[in-house]
This record gives structure tokens, sequence and C-alpha cells, in this order.
């Protein structure tokens, strides 16, 4: 074997290696399956953020209904800005911290959490102070600042968005836990759980330019996380999604959780104070089959601390 | 002290500036904060002379040691300091390792002085007229620094980006991707273009840009001519075998008349070290009377003496008045793109396009540094005397709000170190909203994107047609950041740009709301 030779083989064979489980990865992992839980909606307020999710959560029976042991979580919480904690333009540390230790006790695997930020995605991850919280609680954070992240996938019963590029962490993982923050937004009044799905895609321009509330609901349809976990605890009621200063920030102090992300929308609004009918893409969705947003029909639970 | 002992110096002395320069404008990790950047660009001498002129305070005062270290020893910045000199000793060294037969291949050339005093004056003249180009095209470090970002920088990006891959391929996430966010073309061919001509020069003759073209080494050059240190010839054991001519890089020895052109000299002392007989030595000139009789002390010639003294006087004096002078000069604006913008942006801490046309060399490092690669290379956006100054590109990425870090880092003062609070509050531009191209107005969707993006609400949106929303801008709090740019979806034209503002200004802090003082009863039942 001469040079040329076995430095074409060991390529060939490093290549090999690289990319087949790759592209077998996908083929192994197995979406979870989720026990009926006893309620649809679990509404808290009046505690901490992480508190008020170990009282939620127990009320859905426990973070094992939802992660099995050794299964790869997908947190995907709202890092969007380049803003402190206070300023409730990112979702809260503390919560996402509590979530992680909760995934881990059931017997998580790996929990992996990213965002595709709007500002500079570093600066996002270390002042949103949720890279530290990830890292502290023993998960990984990931980038999603690069293109290479994002692999096509067809959204079927889309009307405007047929197809998108989804982060591959997505992809991979067996559990998708969806960990909003209500804020005010000035292009579609509220940003609740179905439009944090906005921060999954590579091109958001595209939702932009073709029907931004059409372009959320039909995501929606794509892959319905398993669990939401909607942070009001800050709430930013003006000026959103980035707001201009701490002043536009009210301490609401309540969270909302549930397998329904129009459910755990409309909730939220009507936290918030506007009505879900206001609100295009929780109509569109609704009608869609995502989910319902007539909390009347739902099984909620009610915990006051 | 022997002559290869000196010429290990100089070797390590220049590694140990040309790896931290380099690793500096390939740092996509941003792992050099700025104050050690500063520190690491301190001593180069034409971002210093330029800083110096724009600030007078310590901060800028590298290139008074390297007057002083001149002065004493020579050359030595050219020697080991200046990244291009380093860069080029380097193509001279691969050419050696290459050609092994051909290794003693230098020869004495003559001065080309009318054209040295010609590309150290022009560039002074520029600059006191109101331009930094021709500063910006021949100093050493900027065109090293252009050719660091243009090259190394994306090689960093490929090496990063491969090991992403790998980590990535194994769901490791440890190494994080990294996506250059716009190649300027233009910009990126002068580079190349000055980089070859300079490795092309350094192939073939040494330091031949060093000492026909280069100002910077053209004014210490001369300085060095006063230097206490200086080699010379000794007489007396000198065997004129010719030797130290052949491994002179800087073409400076003439050996049949025994004489050394010191203000060529790079002091690399490859020639004490191949001297046979120690007939070329390292000595003291002054303070001493000895038989040594430097050649240049022969033909001292006391108007050229007088008049670099006066060029350097105007030079320091005239920067004052420079800046006057600036405000007049109309700089040229052809436009290159179907766009609507009069004026490119530039940087915060820049004051005004003008000034910063003035005292910008294109170093790039702020295009290094800037986290969010706002910061591009412009062509003629500014017009040709702002040629390769970075400006910031909208359509690459936007300003972040909280970050200056290119007025921490720029060597020559051209960004103006700038408070935090302040920056904030400086406004680079204007946005300027194009109604009918906006989606909201064409395609009667909601959008906002703009809007979303903007860290002052400057761009708000109003009520418009049914229930959708409007963007509307506020110039009094529009800071000119790009990020309502940026985010805008529409093609190819956006619906929003920002217009840069000639001279910056300082726009209003958006406290039209008070703070909101809900009471909230937290034991009250959920409203659903």
């Amino acid at each position: 074997m001469d040079r040329r030779e076995f430095l074409k083989q060991s390529i060939t064979v490093t290549a090999a290696s690289v990319t087949i489980p790759g592209i077998f990865g996908n083929y192994f992992a197995k979406t979870s399956k989720i026990l009926p839980a006893a309620f649809d909606l679990v509404a808290v307020k009046g505690g901490e953020a992480d508190v008020m999710f170990d009282d939620a959560i127990k009320a859905l029976g426990g973070m094992k209904n939802f992660v099995k042991s050794n299964q790869k979580v997908c947190l995907k919480p709202n890092i969007g800005w380049d803003v402190s904690p206070e300023r409730a333009g990112n979702t809260n540390p503390k919560l996402v911290s509590r979530v992680i230790k909760h995934c881990f006790d059931a017997g998580a695997k790996e929990v992996l959490v990213f965002d595709h930020t709007c500002d500079n995605w570093r600066r996002c991850y270390s002042n949103s102070g949720i890279e530290k919280a990830v890292k502290d609680a023993g998960g990984k954070i990931v980038s999603g600042d690069s293109e290479n992240y994002y692999q096509d996938v067809s959204v079927k019963s889309g009307k405007k968005l047929t197809n998108a590029k989804v982060h591959e962490v997505l992809l991979d993982s067996n559990v998708f836990i969806n960990m909003p923050i209500l804020k005010s937004h000035s292009s579609t009044r509220l940003t609740i759980a179905m439009k944090n799905l906005m921060g999954v895609v590579w091109d958001r321009g595209y939702w932009h330019s073709n029907d931004l509330h059409q372009c959320i609901a039909d995501y929606a349809t794509y892959r319905k996380p398993d669990l939401n976990i909607v942070d009001a605890y800050y709430v930013m009621k003006r000026n959103g999604p980035r707001g201009v200063s701490v002043d536009d920030v009210t301490t609401l102090k309540s969270q909302i959780v549930s397998t329904d992300m129009v459910a755990a929308d409309a909730a939220a609004a009507k936290l918030f104070g506007i009505e879900p009918d206001e609100i295009s893409y929780i109509k569109i969705a609704n009608a869609m089959g995502v989910g319902k947003k007539d909390l009347s029909s739902l099984n909620i639970k009610r915990i006051i601390l | 002290m022997s002559g290869s002992f000196l010429r290990k110096i100089r070797i390590i002395v220049s590694i140990i500036f040309f790896i931290p320069t380099t690793f500096l404008f390939a740092d996509i990790f941003s792992f050099i904060p700025p104050y050690l950047s500063n520190g690491i660009v301190y001593l180069q001498f034409a971002p210093s002379v330029l800083k110096f002129i724009a600030l007078l305070s310590v901060s800028s005062f590298g290139f008074l040691i390297i007057l002083i270290l001149t002065i004493l020893f020579g050359r030595v910045y050219c020697s080991s300091i200046c990244p291009l000199g380093t860069l080029q000793d380097f193509v001279n060294w691969i050419r050696g390792k290459i050609k092994r037969s051909d290794k003693r291949r230098f020869e004495f050339l003559n001065e080309q002085k009318t054209l040295r005093l010609s590309l150290l004056i022009i560039p002074i003249l520029v600059f006191v007229f109101g331009s930094s180009l021709a500063i910006n095209l021949l100093d050493p470090y900027s065109i090293y620094g252009r050719f660091a970002g243009n090259f190394f920088r994306p090689i960093m990006v490929g090496l990063n980006n491969i090991a992403a891959f790998v980590s990535d391929r194994f769901k490791l996430y440890a190494v994080y991707g990294y996506d250059l966010k716009a190649f300027t073309l233009i910009p990126f061919i002068i580079t190349t273009a000055f980089f070859v001509f300079v490795v092309v020069m350094s192939w073939i003759k040494g330091r031949l840009y060093c000492n026909t073209v280069c100002p910077v080494g053209t004014l210490l050059g001369y300085i060095s001519k006063f230097s206490l240190f200086k080699i010379v010839i000794k007489n007396e054991d000198c065997l004129s075998c010719g030797i130290c001519a052949k491994e002179c890089r800087a073409n400076c020895i003439d050996s049949d008349n025994k004489t050394i052109d010191t203000s060529r000299c790079v002091m690399c002392f490859d020639c004490l070290t191949n001297c046979p007989t120690n007939g070329i030595v390292l000595d003291r000139t002054y303070f001493k009377h000895s038989n040594i009789q430097s050649s240049n002390h022969v033909n001292l010639d006391i108007n050229k003496r007088s008049f670099l003294f006066k060029s350097s006087v105007f030079l320091i004096s005239l920067s004052s008045l420079a800046a006057q002078i600036q405000k007049k000069i109309v700089v040229t604006k052809p436009s290159t793109k179907p766009v609507f913008r009069k004026n490119a942006v530039s940087p915060p801490g820049s004051v005004s396009i003008d000034k910063f046309n003035g005292k910008c060399t294109a170093c790039h490092l702020c295009v290094s540094a800037c986290p969010t690669q706002v910061l591009q290379p412009s062509f003629l956006e500014y017009g040709f005397l702002g040629m390769l100054q970075p400006r910031m590109d909208n359509i690459a990425s936007f300003c972040n709000f909280d970050c200056k870090i290119c007025s921490d880092v720029c060597p020559t003062g051209a960004i103006l170190p700038i408070d935090l609070e302040k920056k904030k509050l400086t406004q680079i531009g204007k946005a300027i909203f194009v109604k009918d191209n906006c989606i909201v107005q064409t395609q009667k969707t909601d959008c906002g994107a703009c809007s979303e993006h903007c860290p002052t609400k400057a761009v708000h949106m109003i009520p418009f047609e049914g229930k959708l929303f409007i963007p509307e801008t506020r110039d009094d709090y529009c800071i000119g950041c790009g990020a309502c740019e940026f985010a805008c979806p529409t093609k190819p034209y956006k619906a929003i740009y920002v217009e840069g503002n000639r001279e910056h200004k300082l726009a209003k802090k958006n406290v039209e709301q008070k703070k909101l003082e809900e009471k909230i009863n937290y034991k009250e039942e959920f409203p659903f």
C-alpha cells in the first residue's frame, strides 16, 4: 500500500464511520408514548417559577409520564434576545434548570437545549442566563445559528408552509418540550407556545412574508411538543417581543403547563388579558385541529400557591 | 553579543508578535477580550500615530515607544513587530527551504530614493487633506490585517466547521458551526492583489516592499540613520568576501564599497551570523571615537534631514487642522447598488462619516472582532476615498444593541471609544420605511419583523386596514442599528432600510411609557 492509497482508504473509512451513524440515527430515535394525563391543562400561580413547575408536573403525574429512562430530550425555551432575565424577553433560567432536573430524575439520557435566536446567539445564550442554567443542570446547550443544523422536513397538513428546515436536535430527540415565555408581540400580538416554534426553523422570513398567522398554525401541525410549559412569571406587557426596558415588565408569577399547544396559548392569552379569538393563529390552529382553544371543554387543574 | 544570538532574539520576538496578531484577526470565538487586543496591536506604528492624533492619550503611546526603539536600535519594528515584515521573512524562509542551492541570492540594490520619499509624503499629504486612503493602502499592519482577516479567518472558520461537523455527527455538540455571513468580492480582490504583490516582491528580492514602498519603513529608516546602535563594517576585519551582501534580505549592504545603507537595514542580523570574521558587527555609533566609519556619516545629507524633520512636525502639528479641513472635503459617492441608500452607515463611535474616512486604515480588526458580523469591508459605498473601510452591512447582519466591541478594539481611533449607554443613544443612521414594499401593504397579512427586532421601538406597529398593523418609524428614537432592515423579509428590495447619518446624532431615550404598575392579586382566581 503506498502512501496515497493509504490516505484514500483512511479518508473513506473515516467518512463512512462519520456518516453512517448520522443516516441511521433517526431510525433508532422513537417518539415516546404519552400516558393519558389526569388533566388537559395545569395552571399555577403565586410561587417561584421552579416551585410552580414542581406542582404542575406533579398534577400531571410527574415527569415520568413524559420522559422515559434513557431517552433524549429536546428543550426549546425562548432565548431570542440579548437581554437579562428580568427583562422577560427570554424564558426564566430558573425554570429551565428545574425542568432539566425533572427530566434527568425521570431517567433522561441527555437533555439538549437550543433556540434559533434573533440577536447574536452567543450573547443571547449567555445574557439570558440560560446557557449557565443548562450547563449547571447537566444539560447540553446547542447552537441554532448555522444552517447546517437544519434539515428539510415536509409539513403535510400545511396550507402556506408545506416544508421547513428544522433543527436536527429536535428531529433526533425522543421527547420535545416546548418552553415559551408569555410576551406581547408586535407582529402577532402575543407570543406563546405555537409562536415559540418559530425558533426551531431556519427560514423565519418565509413565515413573515407568507401570512405569518397561517404559517404558525401550519407548523404547529408538524410535530406537536410532548409538553408545553408556558413561563408567565415575568411578563412583558408591551413593546414585545424584545422590550425596551424593565418598565415593560410585570410580575405575574404564573405558569401554564399542557400537552395541548392551542389550549396553552388560549389560557395564556386570557391570563395576559387578551381574548384568544383576537389572535388569528390560535383560531386557525383550532380550526385545523391542532388543539382546543375552548377552555370550558377541558379538564383544567388550577393551583394557587 | 554574538550575531547568531541577536538573530535568535529577533526570530523569537517576531514570533511573539506575529502569532497573537494573526490570531486576533482569525479569532472567530471572541477568545481575546478587547483590552488584550489593544495590547497586542499597541505597538503597531501607523494605527498608533492615528490614534494619538485622534485621542492624545496614553492609550496610543505605542508609536513613541517605536520611535525610541528606532533611535536606539534602528528598524527593529520592521524586523520583529510588523506582521507584514515577519510574513515576508517567512516567505523568504520557505523559499530558502525549497531552493537550498539558491539560498544565497540577495545582492546590493541602489536606493529608490524618490519613490520611497514620494510614498512617504503622499500618504501624509492625503491624510492632512482628510483621507486615510493612501495610508490604508500602504500601511503594512493594515495590509497584513486585511490579509489575515480575508484568509486566516476563513481558514479558522473551515477548521472550526470540520470539527463541528464531526462533533455534530456524533451528536456531541461540543463545537459549534460558524457561518460567514457575507463575502465582499472586490475588497477581497484588492486585498489578494496587495498580498500577491508583497509576497512576490519578497520571494524575489527579500524585503523590497519594506525598502521601496512601505511609508512606515521609510520613515523609520531615515530615523534609524541616527540610531545609537547600527550594523557597521569593520574595515580591519572585513575580507570583502561579500557573504553579508548575499545574505542581506534588505539589499542594503554594498560589500564592494564596504558601505551599509542603514535606512534600509531591517535589523535581521543575518549578516552578523554569516560573516566569517566578525567584519560586520552591531556597534554603538555615538559617545565614542573610533576609526569605524559608517558610510552614511560620510554622505550625510543635511537637506534630507531637515526635510524629514519638517515633514514629521507637519504630520503631528497639522493634524488638528486636518479635522477642520476634512469637513470641507466632498466625498464622491458613485452608487453601485440599485438601493436607495445615499450614505453608507459608519459604526457607532466614528462620530461622522468624514472623520471615519479620514482616520480608518482599513485593517479590518473590527470586522474580525464584530460578534454579529455587521461590519463588512466596503468597496465604494463611502466613495473612492473610503475604499476598503468597514461599513455596517445590514443585509449580512445588524448592530447588537448592547455591544461596542468595535470601538474597544479599533487601533487607529477611527472608531473612538464610546460609553455603552451613549452608544445605545448614538444615531448612526435612520430607518426609512418604504410602505409600497411592505408585506402588510402588498399582501394584507401581518408581518412586523422590523418592529420585533427594534431595540428602542423606534419602529412600532400602528393600526392599519382591518385588524392589521403596519410599521411606523420614529426618527427621534431610531439609532440606525439596522435590525429592522436585516429582519425585513421582502425581496429583492427591503421595505425598511437605514440611511446613514453623515454626522452621527444623539437619539432620544424612549420614555413615553411610564413604568407598569399593576397591582396583582396572586390569590385571585384564573380568568378561565
